[in-house]
């Protein structure tokens, strides 16, 4: 594969370009489709949408690890590197890559995309529904692929838009309002972030003019320590909103459960994702020292997240909103391995960021499903449902496992790198998210028992199986379940050395003052293990591996 | 004995006039008169579309005159009438700003004229006067001069509002404006009286010379000038709190003329306080740049604020504009302290200026561009709105939000240009809006202004939870249940352009893509700001 391609893995043809422009010409297309043929909209669109998510796919294939583990700063990681001049004066370039960060959150939102809206009905005006979702893709990968802090921002802003409308047009009864707070918050976080962002560009460019080039800015560290750490407020409020985390994240259970059944899928799959790829990338990276500065109250909302989430979901008596709060709790664990600073837990993060969106974007879609059958989502209305849909039932049981993060099944392999990676940074604070899991168990489980099991009523019974379609819309998450829960290999020969560099970053450019036992260095050492052929170290793969063969 | 030819000329020494520079201006007031004359001397009414076509076609005749002006002589400024009057890039980028603003404005009032029942001709006349106002505003180099301006934009404007006068509201709203704007002009009067006194002089440049030239014991009579001019132009560009007449007049005015009153009117004084600011008193910076951060603070809370709490369409877009004249004065008010060393420097006779200097007016010269088209355009959707609805009137507001309900269902392009141009206001990216708000951001932030920055934004959110009603009840009705399996209006055939008239259309459809390519390829309007910014520093 290597041979294929240049030294530093690109191919001539812009991949990720053509990642962020194809859905965006769908949608334009088809918002040009003729009225009369509404029924056009969503082939057309999911073509589109499926077009980009093959090159996605293309992209993960042609990602070269050895280039990547060779890299030696975070900067060097980035590959499919595209940089058009954009605004000069002001130093803004379109500036794109992938590293193992960025690489399988941008393949997530190409591939989820295309299937949900292949797989879910909107029911009503079809033709701008498909637009919107193509735009939402359009912006999303964007954002993912952004270097440049300007474009990202823009990015960030416009996924907004498609979003609102997407719930505002098609949710459910409180859709006006749950539309409305979701704009209102997200904006309100990210009103500062423009000032941050300015301010970086103005205080920290190098003396040759001003830049908003983010390898340049976090490379060169211009900004003085407090100048520093108040742009590091700035930008993680915007973030910690989106992801979200207690206490910021009372617009999430609204906008999730009033979403329509894509939107929520999107919702959970990609866009709290990028409150916490902006903590990575925007974050550690550019402000190292101010992450290390703001680590403690971090882990600590992380921790609250996760403790809190689960113990709301579990008193949830609608089963989108248990789903939505389980979000919260997710996220949580996320926020903790990101701020624990070793390359475990960070590259946890990043895997629990792609299951979270396998498993939760799957328990948004078998949810929708139910309520097309029953009108309702209330668990104390349904029962028994599994003698009348035992097929439904076993994939619900499948895909709770892997949220739960049962080993075996791709959410164990996050959750797990994330709590051995905290751990030794974060002993305490580790100890208490652990107990997530377990409440994980508990609310999940328990919603299971009463929706499913129990004596059912007359309509309960009455309550369809899966049909083929919706069979073949879960699939590829149930399948992606299974099998990045036996195999995660492929994803963590693409993270490792990602996160390995964004630790060794915050170590250098940081106070240098690990709080806890073990040396972020040594960790970092540790990790730097490779195999005779100077291929990706796999280290915390063979980690994985070993742990989940003693489980079983 | 010198020849009698010498001698007439040292007695009666006329300034003399550089008429090539004059071009727009002539041609905006050439044209007002000769079409009162035209209308005065024809047999039968003049049709309103000839005098909507004299009116565009001069619009058009002014702005592409000030851009060749412009690309042939660049951004230097080059005086006339004894440095009266100056023509720089940045009076001629108003000048193409305001001739596109009456150009837009005169295709949108075409149809609602008769609805209306303004005379199309004398419409068309007081269009032309108040633009050749503007243009003057622009280009004053002196107060007296920038006086005569504002008094022609200003009454041109009384009357147009007032040509609407067979309804109670246009009436009630041009004797307030009238009012108001009279009681504004005295301020300025008064304060062009007390410079005058203080520094000998009311050309721009010289009052800027005298005060870097001469040493002085105090400078509190040339403060209160100043104080005053600022509250004179306050009025214009409607900063709190001097804003009150603003959500009343914008609403009773026809929507094109309020398109008009919020963008053109306003740039004009925005630019007449650039060019009072910047030139004549940049050396008392220091006493000015708190007031103006003052009533950017102020402006741009109260716009925001009362924005959100109203149910008429027409009264947010009046107390939105508020909120956005606050942030020009962002910009304004980010005054690098090196222009005035710089100025002390040009005195003391070494030269030296930076490139990045101009950030604050460029900014929101950039601003007041952006603005304005998105001014324009949103008053011309809600002209638009009124002109095709069919509603009977029982009572509530011609403009009130129940009547863009559902919107997107009926009139599916409009309310995505609608839509456009309110995400735009509300500083969305990869519209013209975000662009904008980040370039005056930029220069707070490069001059530290961090707090009035940071507020700023903050009530750029606020702002657009206002927007975001109106999109929200073009796209969500309240009612309307979303579950519903296809509903049966989605196969009815609907009307893309029903009777919107095309010259509407046309002024829309401008206004957006302005909007959406300054927003996606900005950089040949930043270059252009920043070179007119940069023109007026003497």
């Amino acid at each position: 594969m290597g041979s294929l391609l240049g030294a530093s893995g690109a191919t001539d043809f812009p991949l990720l370009n053509a990642l962020i422009f194809v859905p965006a010409v769908g949608a334009l297309i088809v918002a040009l489709l003729p009225r009369s043929r509404p029924d056009l909209a969503r082939p057309v669109g999911a073509l589109f949408a499926g077009i980009g998510g093959a090159l996605a796919l293309a992209t993960a294939w042609q990602f070269d690890t050895a280039a990547a583990a060779d890299a030696e700063s975070v900067g060097e990681g980035f590959q499919f590197v595209s940089q058009q001049s954009w605004i000069p004066d002001l130093g803004i370039s379109w500036h794109v890559g992938v590293d193992g960060i960025s690489l399988w959150l941008v393949v997530l939102t190409s591939v989820i995309v295309p299937i949900v809206l292949a797989g879910v009905d909107p029911h009503h005006d079809p033709k701008p529904y498909t637009a919107w979702m193509l735009l939402l893709q359009a912006g999303s990968v964007g954002a993912f692929v952004a270097l440049d802090l300007f474009l990202f921002f823009v990015m960030f802003e416009v996924v907004l838009v498609p979003m609102y409308l997407l719930i505002a047009g098609w949710g459910y009864e409180g859709r006006r309002y749950a539309a409305t707070k979701f704009f209102i918050y997200t904006m309100a976080g990210s009103a500062l972030l423009l000032v941050a962002i300015v301010a970086t560009a103005v205080l920290g460019s190098p003396e040759s003019g001003i830049t908003f080039d983010l390898v340049t800015l976090a490379e060169g560290q211009g900004l003085t320590t407090n100048a520093a750490r108040l742009c590091f407020v700035a930008f993680a409020i915007a973030f910690l909103v989106k992801v979200p985390v207690v206490p910021l994240h009372t617009w999430l259970p609204d906008a999730h459960t009033e979403a329509p059944t894509a939107g929520s899928v999107v919702l959970a799959a990609v866009l709290l994702k990028l409150g916490a790829y902006g903590l990575l990338r925007f974050g550690l990276y550019l402000f190292p020292e101010a992450s290390d500065w703001a680590a403690p109250v971090l882990v600590t909302v992380g921790v609250v997240g996760v403790i809190w989430g689960a113990i709301t979901a579990a008193m949830q008596r609608d089963l989108k909103r248990l789903v939505a709060y389980s979000s919260v709790a997710h996220m949580g664990f996320i926020v903790l391995g990101i701020f624990a600073f070793t390359a475990e837990a960070i590259g946890g993060g990043v895997i629990q960021m792609v299951n979270h969106g396998i498993s939760t974007g799957a328990l948004f879609l078998l949810v929708g499903m139910l309520y097309e059958r029953r009108r309702t989502r209330r668990i104390d209305e349904l029962a028994g449902i599994q003698s009348a849909a035992p097929v439904y039932a076993g994939v619900f049981t499948l895909i709770m496992l892997s949220s739960i993060g049962v080993p075996g099944l791709n959410g164990f392999v996050g959750e797990f790198l994330i709590l051995i990676g905290s751990f030794e940074t974060r002993r305490w604070w580790t100890v208490i998210a652990a107990t997530g899991v377990i409440l994980a168990a508990l609310y999940l489980l328990w919603a299971y028992q009463r929706v499913f099991h129990g004596p059912p009523a007359a309509a309960d019974r009455q309550t369809a199986d899966l049909r083929k379609g919706e069979l073949a819309t879960l699939a590829p998450f149930v399948i992606a379940a299974v099998a990045l829960g036996v195999y995660p290999k492929p994803l963590l020969t693409a993270t490792e050395p990602a996160a390995k560099c964004l630790v060794m970053h915050v170590t250098v450019h940081g106070s240098g003052e690990p709080s806890d036992p073990a040396d972020p260095v040594l960790v970092f050492d540790r990790c730097e293990v490779r195999d005779g052929n100077g291929s990706a170290g796999d280290s915390i793969g063979d980690r994985v591996d070993d742990t989940a063969g003693d489980n079983h | 004995m010198p020849p009698i030819d010498e001698l007439f000329d040292e007695t009666f020494a006329s300034p003399g006039v550089d008429w090539w520079v004059l071009v727009p201006q002539i041609i905006l007031v050439g044209a007002a008169l000769g079409l009162l004359l035209a209308a005065s001397l024809a047999p039968r009414a003049l049709p309103a579309w000839a005098s909507t076509i004299v009116a565009t076609a001069t619009g058009a005749a002014a702005a592409i005159t000030a851009a060749i002006q412009w690309a042939d002589w660049g951004s230097a400024p080059r005086a006339t009438l004894k440095g009266a009057f100056v023509s720089d890039g940045f009076s001629l980028l108003i000048t193409v700003l305001v001739g596109a603003g009456v150009v837009m404005t005169a295709l949108v009032a075409h149809s609602a004229l008769g609805r209306y029942a303004m005379a199309p001709p004398e419409f068309a006349a007081l269009l032309l006067a108040s633009a050749a106002g503007a243009v003057v505003m622009a280009g004053a180099n002196d107060l007296i001069v920038l006086f005569l301006g504002l008094e022609s934009l200003s009454i041109a404007l009384y009357v147009l509002i007032a040509l609407a006068g067979r309804r109670a509201s246009a009436r009630e709203s041009a004797m307030k404006y009238f009012v108001l704007g009279a009681f504004s002009s005295a301020f300025f009067l008064y304060g062009i009286a007390l410079v005058y006194g203080a520094t000998g002089g009311t050309n721009l440049s010289g009052i800027s010379e005298f005060l870097f030239g001469t040493v002085r014991d105090n400078d509190y009579l040339l403060l209160v000038g100043v104080a005053l001019l600022l509250v004179g132009l306050g009025f214009k560009i409607a900063a709190v709190p001097f804003h009150f007449w603003v959500p009343d007049v914008y609403e009773g005015a026809p929507s094109p003329v309020t398109g008009y009153l919020a963008s053109i009117a306003k740039t004009a004084g925005f630019a007449a306080l650039a060019r009072v600011l910047y030139v004549a008193v940049a050396q008392q910076s220091d006493a000015w740049a708190p007031i103006v951060i003052g009533l950017a603070f102020a402006t741009l809370a109260v716009g925001a604020v009362m924005a959100i709490c109203q149910n008429d369409v027409k009264r947010m877009l009046a107390f939105s504009s508020i909120s956005h004249a606050g942030f020009v004065l962002v910009g304004l008010a980010a005054i690098d302290p090196d222009i005035v060393d710089g100025l002390w420097a040009n005195f003391a006779g070494s030269v030296g200026a930076a490139a990045d200097l101009g950030d604050g007016v460029s900014g929101a010269v950039f601003y007041l561009v952006v603005y304005s088209f998105m001014a324009l355009g949103s008053f011309a959707v809600l002209s638009a709105v009124v002109g095709s609805s069919t509603d009977p009137d029982d009572g509530t507001s011609r403009h009130d939000l129940s009547r863009y309900s559902g919107l997107a269902r009926r009139r599916p392009v409009l309310a995505l240009a609608f839509a456009v141009l309110l995400l735009a206001q509300a500083g969305v990216p990869l519209t013209a809006g975000f662009v904008a708000k980040f370039e005056v951001i930029r220069a707070a932030v490069g001059e530290g202004i961090y707090v009035l920055a940071a507020v700023a934004m903050v009530t750029a959110v606020v702002s657009a939870f206002a927007y975001l009603r109106v999109v929200l009840a073009m796209y969500a009705p309240e009612g309307a249940s979303a579950v519903e399996d296809d509903a049966p209006t989605a196969r009815v055939s609907r009307p893309r352009w029903g009777n919107l008239p095309l010259t509407t259309v046309l002024a829309i459809a401008l206004a957006v893509a302005v909007t959406l390519v300054v927003g996606v390829l900005p950089q040949t309007l930043l270059e252009w700001s920043a070179d007119a910014a940069l023109s007026i520093f003497p």
